[in-house]
């Protein structure tokens, strides 16, 4: 119909054809092309991504004896939404061994937003972590038809070799919100060192993880891997750590503490690698493992003896006479005596400090160190102070008080070993000129005299056992030390820290504890064969009995070993400490204990009745 | 008159839009049912494959078409108009009930639609009625039975078989009646409705900023005035009484605000009596100056009103879901999880699709089962999401091409039967693209109809098919005629 009135609407129609398609072509445009966040929604909808953890890496003493492996372990998982809504809760409660009210309350937790702020009830949210192989077997066998919902995930636990040095090595625990916030490695599950040398090495031993990308479809089934597993990432295992520690040290230190409050550390001189770290009350590690890791961390948080403080590293001491040997070595350097100096002791009678000892007068440096005299080493520390007398506003006391701090300093004393891997050091105390003067209200207005305490290690010093071991070691090495550390790969060799004394001063107070032990307070311990040098310390304090204390080394011509032992409230320090470190050095030294009655009797002996044993 | 077989002008263009479709269609079959877990190349267990079997049918059936007597169809219309209609009303009664609507019916393996039939019973019997000599499509009387053929098949569909979407389809006829004269003002009041609906709807919940009432009619009720506005400044004869108007309106939000900061204003109520004031004055000055036009505006102005009380009147006595459906298009609720689901997820499948698509086979939103209905209905996600944006436009080209042919085949008809018929397929066909991309792509409500030649499914595939070569069969006897 050519010459129909209405022939023009064909346009019309037409156009709107047109302008309906080309409206939805922008719209596609803008779908498909600007808008980006649909490709992301399909790959949340269709990928999951599923951790596949790292092996963690493997603990080794330093004669290759493992001590840190991995055991397997089970974590239940369950995605809210696929769980079947008829039921079978009974079957899992009884499966899992919990009862009707604990899934309950699991449940209501993981549906806790604000206390599981990953919640999305289309992923897997932990039910019950670190369950082992016989927890799950049953649960495993039909997890796929009976428990909808439910799957298991592969976990790897700590498990140890011997139930010794919980504190050196450390253990795991799951990450918190605020290690997720600050590294973002992790993610929520994860483990991660907690403490000791899992925490220090905790970026090589949890090694990297790895990712399986997963096909999910919209029932939330897996059904397969995404491009075959293309994109998927193998973890990475993490690295294998060689320890310093000599684990039949380890064991020896940690079974004569038995029954005491205290600690031990041995150290090898010559590269400051720690031989032994023991710090009593101790715990078997594998309590803090897997379920029982919370229950179990409870009581020993709970516990007055405070078992979780390392004490070795974190407990601080007032050195008493172990402190001469690094105060004769600074009074000697300071000119404050000279090696053949001698001062008179009147024994119990001496004045303003006393002597705990009966020995002959006038007493020189070998013999004041060999019989323990307090009147020589405050005569010797008020003459090192006092060398250019007090001068205008005790400036020359204070300028020579400076130097006496900063050369004991050098031995590793009163600050922590920052090039170290150790953890939580404390850092000890040697006060500064600043604090005597706020405390003393004034620059002038303390002397040597106020501060005599010092010179037989009772004042305000403070050392941590790390500490004053450290310091065995640098009168063992000759004048200087290695930061000590556990790692054994770690080489701090080429880091080393010269005391500030003289060379020529080490061998007096080298010969000095030899002393001890040939004919002073350490002489019952002497290993026959063997030169040793010791020194003992009875350290009075306001919690009961003195501290027992002592640090040594062996033997004399080139020392093996250094060890310094505390043991809290017990009495003289040669009744405890010095025949520890005597046992210590013969095991090190001879690799094994002639006196077996010796380290019966002190391994069975009980100086603290609070003291619990924690195994298994 | 001798019959004359000789003329065959079939139009091979059409025919071969067609192939590419089906072609086109089969491959996103493929596509959206192909399993990661499938192993033998063919087993009828799988709908490609079966697809396969129902597009053979359809080109069976396409030729077999091509062979009839185009005299036949004319002929013939209203019997099988009746024939169909009889069928439709059988259908609610012996149809079981899938997915909450009685409309097929399972004879031995094959399932049909007796709706896809009706519409191009209806099709041919409306063509038929108004190639009468003298039909006047303006004149009411002549209207009135179009409309009621018509409005019968969709009634009968909507109400007993509980079948909307194929119902809605007959809309699409409007089309079709404006072409053959049909006064405009009945797509434009259409347009209208739909704007105000949406205007309504899409805001009704959302405050206004100053005084009570939602921006829901205060948005309609500003649109009315600027109609008014724009009327009476293109009124040759009295431009100035727009901008009275306008004044007066201004004046009556202004009054408003003010008398807010004491007592609080349905500032929604005083935007209806601003409309209310400009149709009273229209309605004055049409009265004084004799001129009928303004008095249609004010009509308008005041049916407007009316309209958009009963939208959301309507709105309430909707279903649920069908509310849902219609609020999460109008994006006035997200419901991703509930009634959104279905669009989410296709929004998502086409979204992801980007420019060249994730292949045939890779796409994992229809693969892993997110899009339901990804090879009937939302089919089209599948093109979007394994073909991208380049294959959405290849295919909605294809469409559009189609669509512009059949609407040069149609005008090219020496009578008026073959052109009405040919508007009909071109209206049905557009009416199905427009809402079926559209919902896919969420600007349109859930409408659950397929997309020609795309939807897996021997019923839709073999109806579109019939339709379309009936069309293509008339069109190549255009030489025989007059």
């Amino acid at each position: 119909m050519i010459n129909d009135a209405n022939y023009y609407r064909h346009g019309v129609v037409m156009w709107i054809f047109i302008l309906v398609v080309s409206g939805y072509l922008c719209r596609l445009f803008y779908l498909q092309i600007i808008e980006d966040k649909y490709r992301r929604q399909a790959e949340s909808n269709a990928l999951v991504h599923r951790t596949k953890y790292a092996p963690r890496g493997l603990m080794y003493d330093r004669n290759g004896v493992l001590l840190v492996y991995n055991q397997p372990a089970y974590d239940v998982v369950v995605t809210i939404n696929e769980m079947s809504k008829t039921g079978g809760t009974a079957s899992v409660c009884r499966t899992l061994g919990i009862d009707w009210a604990q899934y309950e309350e699991r449940m209501s937790e993981i549906k806790d937003v604000n206390r599981n702020r990953g919640y999305s009830k289309y992923t897997p949210q932990i039910f019950m972590t670190q369950l082992s192989m016989e927890d799950i077997a049953e649960l495993q066998e039909n997890i796929h038809y009976k428990y909808p919902g439910f799957a298991i995930q592969h976990r790897t636990l700590r498990d140890y070799t011997y139930p010794n040095a919980a504190q050196v090595l450390g253990s795991i625990g799951e990450v918190s919100q605020t290690d997720i916030d600050r590294d973002n490695y992790y993610a929520r599950g994860d483990y991660a060192g907690r403490d000791g040398l899992e925490y220090t090495y905790e970026q090589d031993l949890r090694g990297e993880k790895g990712v399986e990308i997963l096909l999910r479809n919209s029932r939330g089934r897996i059904v397969g891997n995404y491009e075959n597993g293309a994109y998927d990432v193998e973890p990475k295992a993490g690295s294998n750590i060689t320890l310093t520690i000599d684990v039949k040290l380890q064991i020896l230190a940690e079974s004569l503490l038995k029954g005491k409050i205290g600690s031990v550390v041995a150290i090898e001189p010559k590269t400051g690698e720690i031989l032994a770290l023991a710090s009593s009350p101790t715990w078997n590690p594998s309590l803090l493992v897997g379920r029982k890791r919370s229950q179990n961390y409870d009581i020993l948080v709970h516990d007055p003896t405070k078992p979780l403080m390392n004490r070795a590293l974190q407990a601080q001491y007032s050195p008493g006479s172990t402190f001469k040997t690094v105060q004769a070595c600074v009074a000697l350097q300071l000119g404050g005596i000279t090696p053949d100096r001698t001062f008179p002791c009147s024994g119990p009678g001496s004045q303003p400090i006393k002597c705990t000892h009966h020995h002959g007068s006038p007493v020189s440096l070998l013999n004041a160190i060999e019989q323990s005299c307090n009147p020589y080493f405050w005569l010797a520390y008020k003459n090192t102070l006092e060398k250019n007398g007090y001068g205008k506003d005790n400036a020359n006391f204070r300028e020579q008080y400076n130097r006496w701090r900063d050369c004991v300093m050098s031995f590793g004393i009163g600050h922590k070993f920052e090039d170290s891997d150790l953890y939580q050091q404390s850092r000890g105390s040697i006060p500064s000129t600043d604090l005597y003067d706020k405390w003393y209200r004034g620059t002038a207005s303390w002397n040597s005299m106020t501060i005599r305490s010092n010179s037989i290690g009772q004042g305000e010093v403070q050392i941590t056992p790390l500490q004053i071991a450290n310091a065995a070691a640098t009168i063992a090495n000759g004048g200087y030390f290695i930061s000590p550390h556990l790692n054994k790969a770690d080489s701090m060799l080429n880091r080393r820290h010269d005391a500030k004394v003289d060379k020529r001063y080490f061998p007096y107070v080298q010969e000095g504890m030899w002393r001890v032990f040939e004919y002073g307070t350490g002489r019952h311990y002497k290993i026959p064969g063997i030169s040793m040098c010791g020194k003992t310390g009875t350290v009075d304090n306001n919690h009961g009995r003195p501290h027992s204390l002592f640090i040594g080394f062996a033997p004399k011509e080139s020392p093996k070993i250094a060890v310094a032992v505390v043991v809290e409230n017990s009495g003289f320090g040669a009744t405890w400490a010095a025949p520890i470190a005597s046992l210590m050095m013969e095991q090190y030294l001879t690799d094994t204990i002639a006196r077996t009655d010796l380290k019966q009797r002190i391994s069975t002996s009980v100086t603290n009745t609070n003291v619990k044993t924690y195994n298994q | 008159m001798l019959e004359q077989r000789t003329k065959y002008a079939i139009d091979w263009i059409t025919v071969c839009l067609y192939l590419v479709l089906v072609v086109c269609g089969w491959v996103s079959v493929y596509g959206a049912s192909y399993n990661y877990d499938q192993t033998d190349l063919f087993n009828f267990d799988y709908r490609w494959c079966k697809q396969m079997v129902w597009i053979a049918g359809a080109l069976v059936l396409g030729a077999a078409t091509m062979l009839i007597d185009w005299r036949f169809f004319e002929r013939f219309s209203y019997l099988f108009y009746a024939l169909v209609l009889l069928v439709l009303i059988v259908t609610p009664f012996v149809a079981p009930e899938i997915k909450g609507s009685r409309s097929w019916i399972t004879i031995g393996p094959v399932s049909i639609q007796p709706a896809e039939l009706a519409k191009i019973a209806t099709a041919m019997a409306i063509a038929k009625f108004m190639n009468q000599y003298g039909y006047k499509v303006n004149s009411l009387k002549d209207l009135i039975v179009p409309f009621i053929m018509l409005a019968v098949p969709m009634f009968i569909i909507m109400v007993p078989q509980q079948e909307t979407g194929s119902a809605l389809v007959f809309a699409a006829l409007v089309l079709m009646f404006y072409r053959e004269g049909m006064t405009p003002v009945i797509l434009l009041l259409g347009v209208a409705a739909v704007a105000f609906f949406v205007i309504t709807i899409a805001f009704g919940d959302s405050p206004l900023p100053l005084g009570g009432g939602t921006w829901g009619i205060t948005a309609s009720m500003l649109l009315v005035l600027l109609v008014i506005f724009v009327f009476m400044l293109n009124n040759e004869r009295a431009p100035k009484h727009a901008f009275i108007i306008a004044g007066i309106s201004a004046g009556l939000f202004a009054v408003a605000l003010v008398v807010n900061i004491w007592l609080p204003v349905r500032i929604d109520y005083v935007s209806i009596g601003a409309v209310v004031t400009a149709a009273i004055y229209l309605i004055l000055y049409s009265l004084s100056h004799n001129h009928r036009n303004p008095l249609w505006v004010a009509l308008f102005a005041v049916g407007v009103i009316f309209y958009s009380f009963s939208a959301n009147m309507l709105m309430d006595h909707l279903q649920p879901h069908q509310r849902n459906r219609i609020k999460v298009t109008l994006g006035v609720t997200e419901d991703p999880v509930g009634q959104g689901y279905n669009v989410n997820q296709a929004k998502i499948a086409i979204g992801s699709g980007g420019l060249t698509g994730k292949g045939l086979g890779g796409g994992t939103q229809t693969k892993l089962k997110y899009v339901p209905e990804q090879d009937t209905d939302f089919i089209f996600c599948t093109v979007g999401e394994e073909h991208g944006f380049l294959g959405a436009l290849f295919v909605l080209s294809l469409y559009l091409i189609l669509l512009l042919r059949l609407v040069f085949m149609a005008e090219r008809q020496r009578d008026n039967y073959s052109r009405i018929y040919g508007y009909c397929v071109a209206s049905y066909l557009f009416f199905h693209l427009a809402i079926n991309v559209g919902m896919v792509i969420g600007i349109v409500p859930v409408i659950g109809i397929p997309l020609p030649f795309f939807s897996y499914g021997g019923s839709s595939l073999w109806s579109f098919t019939l339709m379309l070569f009936i069309f293509i069969r008339l069109d190549s006897a255009r030489m025989d005629r007059l």
